[in-house]
This record gives structure tokens, sequence and C-alpha cells, in this order.
């Protein structure tokens, strides 16, 4: 009977998660048509609402194409493992207060590893496509996680040192339902290499070297054709999603808010992470690319110090004021 | 029952995927077996109750260590396969050998004794949460070995960047 309600909550959360992402796409596409002054979609339903759907529809219809030089497995398995690392680590995210299917010790953890496991359908597409540009994007994105996902762990530290625990749900409770409590005020530091590293490890602008159109057509995913091509979008939208999500946990107090509503308790949370994804699609219509020796000074340069110097200061502050 | 079939489920398997590992021929493939074969380790882990070590074993060995691994080949060129020249010619021989090593290490098997039990029983550590009770360990009653090791791996650090690091009058320092 339990696994029976847990089966049937996965499949509610599934479904909400696959409507957001089809949402998602509509939101970027509204939100960057109106900050370049033009319409964005219009012609689909009213003011182009029903164009996630029609797009869902056809791509499901398209045909899978498999380059002939591919390796033919793993070209398949790359957006699996893809979509399947990401669809995993939504188990963890604490929604409201008890709103979790997996409400485990070390939350965090798991979520880094999920995500550092879905960088492999990226590196593996790259690899299995057999073309050029396909694989630059490979090797660009797997050099961009690795040393991204260095700071952003060692960015999340201060908050686990001033929480003490790895558990998403304490972590929120930490934080209390005061404003003044949330970690972003003692933890602005870290605050700020976790919003770089996110971007970052979304591979979205201005660090979406895996995927520049100007110079590698269309990055990992160009032989990828149909659902598949698909399925690599999905897996994008939704980490954006876990990484709004960690973020809005992590440093602006989850699910708490001003006022509670009861009607409906994971309101706060929603709305803070769609302010982060808001801020994600504001970025990506204003800021240019990175070169990639930047991209990778600042990770390791600059990013990294910092976040190591935050885990001194905390400590510090830690150990002097109990 | 369902821990026990759990854990003969991650043993075939780690046997399974390593015997794989080291018989396909794709350099990249074997690799992914290795990644496989890393993930049922975490599993073990889990039936251990050692959720820590589970999720350290996946960010750094499936995480870093094996995409590393992964851009090794990557970058370099495999059009040919490496032949050597074998260093047991006759293939019965090593055959032989290697049969006698498994006979020794299985024979050892029943020497194998439990350690002393700590004080951190199962229950403890569950009510403490796994990850508190590594700590605790480790930066109170292991503080002298940690450290050690923590030099021990320093000194690799170093190590590596003096080998990387040619200086070379003509090299061109990028800004």
């Amino acid at each position: 009977m339990h696994v029976l309600i847990l089966f049937i909550e996965i499949l509610i959360l599934f479904a909400i998660i696959m409507l957001h992402v089809a949402y998602a796409t509509y939101f970027e596409r509204k939100i960057i048509g109106h900050m370049q002054v033009r319409m964005g979609p219009m012609r689909v339903g009213w003011h182009g609402l029903l164009q996630p759907i029609a797009d869902g529809i056809k791509s499901f219809f398209k045909e899978d194409v498999v380059p002939e030089q591919a390796d033919v497995v793993t070209f398949r398995a790359a957006p699996i493992i893809c979509l399947t690392a990401m669809l995993t680590s939504l188990a963890v995210l604490p929604f409201a207060k008890g709103w979790v299917l997996a409400d485990i010790n070390i939350g965090l953890l798991f979520i880094f590893a999920m995500s550092s496991l879905s960088s492999y359908g990226v590196i593996l597409a790259g690899w299995a496509s057999n073309s050029k540009y396909t694989f630059l994007g490979g090797l660009r994105s797997m050099a961009q996680v690795i040393s991204y996902e260095v700071a952003m762990g060692l960015s999340l530290v201060g908050v686990m040192m001033l929480s003490g625990t790895l558990n998403l749900t304490k972590i929120v409770e930490a934080q209390g339902g005061s404003f003044g409590g949330m970690y972003i005020f003692p933890q602005i530091i870290a605050f700020f290499v976790f919003f770089i590293a996110m971007l970052a490890e979304t591979n979205r602008v201005p660090f979406d070297l895996p995927e520049a159109e100007t110079e590698l057509v269309s990055g990992y995913a160009t032989e990828y054709s149909g659902m598949r091509y698909a399925i690599f979008f999905m897996a994008e939208y939704i980490g954006m999603m876990v990484m709004s999500s960690i973020g809005t946990i992590c440093f602006l107090g989850g699910w708490n808010g001003p006022f509670e509503v009861t009607i409906f308790p994971p309101f706060w949370f929603v709305v803070k992470v769609y302010a982060f994804m808001f801020v994600f699609i504001w970025i990506r219509a204003t800021l240019p690319r990175y070169r990639y020796d930047q991209l990778m000074s600042i990770g390791w340069k600059v990013l990294i110090p910092l976040a190591l110097g935050n885990i001194v200061l905390t400590g510090f502050i830690k150990a002097f004021t109990g | 029952m369902f821990t026990y079939l759990f854990f003969l489920y991650c043993a075939v398997m780690i046997v399974g995927t390593g015997l794989l590992a080291i018989t396909m021929r794709n350099p990249v493939h074997a690799v992914l077996m290795v990644l496989v074969l890393f993930f049922h380790m975490a599993g073990l882990y889990l039936i251990l109750g050692a959720e820590f070590l589970a999720a350290v074993q996946i960010i750094v060995y499936a995480g870093a260590i094996l995409v590393l691994y992964l851009f090794v080949l990557f970058l370099v060129s495999l059009r040919d396969e490496v032949k050597m020249d074998r260093f047991v010619t006759s293939a019965w021989l090593g055959r032989i050998i290697s049969v006698g090593l498994a006979v020794s290490l299985i024979s050892m098997l029943p020497t194998f004794v439990l350690g002393q039990k700590g004080h951190w029983p199962m229950a403890a550590v569950i009510k403490a949460t796994h990850t508190k009770a590594l700590g605790m360990e480790m930066y109170t009653s292991y503080i002298l070995p940690f450290e050690i090791a923590g030099l021990i791996l320093l000194i690799a650090v170093i190590g590596g960047l003096v080998l990387a690091k040619h200086d070379t009058p003509t090299t061109i320092e990028k800004s």
C-alpha cells in the first residue's frame, strides 16, 4: 500500500514537472520576446498558450535520425541518462513541509551526485554522435562541469556549516520563518559563487559554450533530432528548475514566506523558483557569451578561492559566536 | 530478505560489469562499465547504512575521476591499438599462475575475522546520521591519521604541479 501511494505521488510529480517544462519554454520565449520588443509565440491558442503542446506533439512525431557512423547504443542512451539523472534529483526536493518524496539525510549530496551524472549524458552524446561539433561541445561541457561543480559544492559548505545538516528539509527549518533568517544574508559570498556556478552548471548564457550556436551549430545536440533532441531540452529545463530549487532552499528560506498560504503550501517555494527562472531568462536576453579561457579562469581563479575564503570566514564566525 | 536480494543483485552486477570493463574492446565502453560498477558499489554502501560514503563514492569516483579518465581517452588519439610483447610468452603458464593466485586468495577467506565493535552501533549511527558520526570520529579519535592523509595528498598535489609546470623561458604568459 505504501509503495502504491509513493508510486502515485511520483506520477503526479512527474506530470507536473513535465507540464512545467513545457510551459517554461513558453515563459522563456515570451519574456525574451518582450525584452526584445517583439511578441513571442502568438499563433497557437490565445497569446500562443498552446504553443508548447504543439511543439511537444511535433517533436514526438519527427523522425529519429541516428548518424551512420554513430555509436548507436550510447547515442540512444545519452539523452535518457541526462533526463533520468535530472528527474531523480527531484525526489529529494522539499516543496513544502512534508511535501517531499524521499526525505533523506544526504539530500544535498544526492543532488550533487545526480547533477554530475547528468553531465555524462552530455559527454556521451558528444562522443557517440561522431561529429566534430558535438565532440567539441561534449569536451567543453566536461571541463566546465568539473570546474564549476567544485565551486558550487564549496559554496554550499557554508550553508551546511550554519545549518549543521545535509537534509534539505532541515536546512529550510534551520533558517526559520523570518526574513532575516534567510541564509542569503550571512552567506552572501556563497550566494554569489553559487549563482554563477549555477548558470555554468546548467549550461545557460553567459556560459552556454557547450551549445554555442555561433561556433558549434548546436554543440553536443547537433546530431540529435525529434524526441531525443526534445529530451535534452527537457533535461536542461529540469536542471534549471532543480538548481533554482537548491538556491531557494539553501539561501531564500524554502517554502517560508511573509504569510502562509494554507490552500497551497508550496506557494512561496514556487514563487521563489520562478523568480530564479526569470533571472535565468533575463540574463539570457541581456548578456553576451564568455570566451572559453575566461570561463575557466573565473571558475578556478575567482570563484573557488572566494568559496574557500567563505568557508574559513564562516568557520571563524561560528567558532567565536557559538 | 529484500536487503539480501539487493546485495545479491549488487554483487552480481559488480562482478559482471568488472569483467565487461576489462574485456570490452572500446575503451569508452569500458569506462562506462566502470561507471555502472561504481553505482553498484554505492548500493553496497547503502546496504551497510553508510549513506555519506555512498554519496561520496558517486560524486568523487563517478562524477570526477571517471570524467577525467574519459577526458584523457578522448584527447589521446586511439586510432591504432597499442600492441605489446607478452610478458609471459606461454598462455598456459599465465593461466596456471592466475588460477593459482585466485585459489590462494580464496583459501585465505576463512581466516577473516570481524574486527572489534566500536562505540558506534548501527542504531547510534542512524540516530546521529551517518555523516555526523563519520565526522565526529574522523575529527576527534582519528585526527592524526586524517592529518597525515591530508599531508600526503598535499605532497601529491605539489608533485603534480611541479611535474606539469615546465619552466621554459619561451613560454608567453597569456593574460
